[in-house]
């Protein structure tokens, strides 16, 4: 192996930034990590009956543009409702009488968190409470009440 | 009658002792060889030149066949996942399945597997040789420690390449996806980008990949330089050790990551 010392050098310092390259390659292009990490924005709370299949850093969007991502889900104690903090991006602004539900894209698609403005002019602001929530639809609920239904329209005949 | 049979009896278990008790001697040696090698690390990173030689060899002269296998395991993996997510009407998924695929496992897996049979097995043949050729005794009588030498040197060389191979082997895997599927079938390709950055998260996914793709860096160096300095000091003494760092290390390599999976991705994050 004929390699004089600076050669080596040369290959194995390309060779290790072409590696790192990858490595932060994968953080940011395919992690995404400038999103999450930095993404300036503020936290609103929003009580629910029911999440359904709600999920952490599921989208949260208003007239389908992603706007935010779950933060957290807690369940208060004391109600049995489930805490959803949701962070929204800095520069999109919410009326206080924001209306949230959580909807599901497609039959079996992924659950998502949709805001729906108002007219109020006062704004949310940092850790706001959205009031008025809309549970989450439980498919199994739904066919339950269906069926029951279904049963006693036909035992009244 | 009976004498025979104790006699029997006793050989058998004369044969079950002497092996227990030659296996726990190998497993002493071995570890003890593991904390000479990691306690010459100082050794190896003063001798930068000897690290950096062995970098060389088992990091830059593998990037040929890592990246060919990547882009060719991307590309094999976007036309097959896209064969069946399609039939489910799921074919923007496609960038998704692909990235977790080789960030957690075939990355650091398949890496490591071409790792231990492209450089394990050379560092294994090197080591060996020498030790067949006496040089390795000859430095000790020159008060020259081969642990420092030439074993550290190898060992931490194979440590520092095998993570970013790993993650050149799924760099250029994700590539491949992304001209199978975005230019030659079609996807969107903001769908292909979009859905790959929502579902693929930085701690969770890529960390616990790096991870894996150091700790199997270890496995493999540390299995190459203890078979290459305890193999025979002959021809097929270096065949036979060569043989068994590819076979060690693939072994290992699979049961690490079965054990590390089964820690890392239990749960949803």
């Amino acid at each position: 192996m004929n390699l004089n010392r600076s050669a080596l050098d040369l290959w194995v310092g390309i060779f290790v930034a072409v590696g790192i390259g990858a490595i932060l390659f994968l953080a940011l292009k395919v992690g995404n990590l400038i999103n999450f990490a930095s993404a300036p924005g503020y936290r609103l709370e929003a009580h629910f009956d029911n999440i359904g299949g709600l999920k952490l850093r599921a989208p949260v969007k208003a007239a389908g543009v992603i706007v935010g991502r779950v933060e957290s889900i807690k369940l208060d104690t004391t109600t049995y409702q489930a805490v959803v903090t949701l962070k929204i991006d800095q520069g999109y602004q919410f009326t206080a009488d924001t209306i949230a539900s959580i909807l599901t894209s497609g039959l079996l698609g992924d659950v998502y968190i949709g805001l729906d403005p108002g007219g109020d002019t006062k704004m949310l602001a940092d850790g706001g409470k959205v009031a008025k929530t809309q549970s989450g639809i439980v498919l199994e609920k739904l066919i339950g009440q269906f069926l029951f239904d279904k049963a006693a329209t036909g035992g009244g005949k | 009658m009976l004498d025979t049979v104790a006699a029997g009896l006793l050989h058998v278990l004369r044969r079950v002792g002497g092996r227990t008790i030659a296996i726990i001697g190998w497993l002493g040696y071995a570890t003890r060889f593991s904390f000479a090698v990691v306690r010459e690390t100082p050794a190896a990173f003063s001798r930068l030149n000897l690290t950096l030689r062995e970098i060389y060899f088992s990091g830059v002269l593998s990037l040929v066949i890592i990246l060919v296998s990547g882009l060719f395991v991307g590309m094999v993996l976007a036309l097959q996942g896209y064969d069946v997510l399609q039939r489910y009407g799921a074919a923007e998924s496609l960038g998704v399945l692909v990235a977790l695929s080789l960030v957690r496992e075939l990355g650091p897996v398949v890496a490591g597997l071409l790792f231990a049979s492209r450089a394990g097995s050379a560092i294994t043949a090197e080591i060996g040789l020498m030790k067949a050729t006496e040089q390795l005794s000859a430095m000790e009588m020159m008060a020259v420690d081969p642990l420092a030498h030439v074993v550290a040197p190898r060992f931490w060389g194979g440590i520092i390449s095998m993570p970013l191979l790993a993650a050149l082997f799924s760099t250029l895997g994700i590539f491949g996806a992304y001209l199978v599927g975005v230019k030659l079938i079609g996807i969107d390709s903001g769908a292909f980008w979009g859905n790959m950055q929502a579902g693929v998260d930085f701690r969770y996914d890529i960390v616990n990949g790096v991870i894996k793709s150091i700790v199997f860096g270890l496995a493999v160096s540390l299995i190459a330089v203890f078979e290459g300095y305890d193999a025979k000091p002959t021809a097929e003494g270096v065949s036979t050790a060569t043989t068994r760092t590819v076979v060690e290390s693939s072994l290992a390599i699979l049961g690490l990551d079965f054990v590390l999976t089964v820690f890392m991705f239990r749960g949803v994050g």
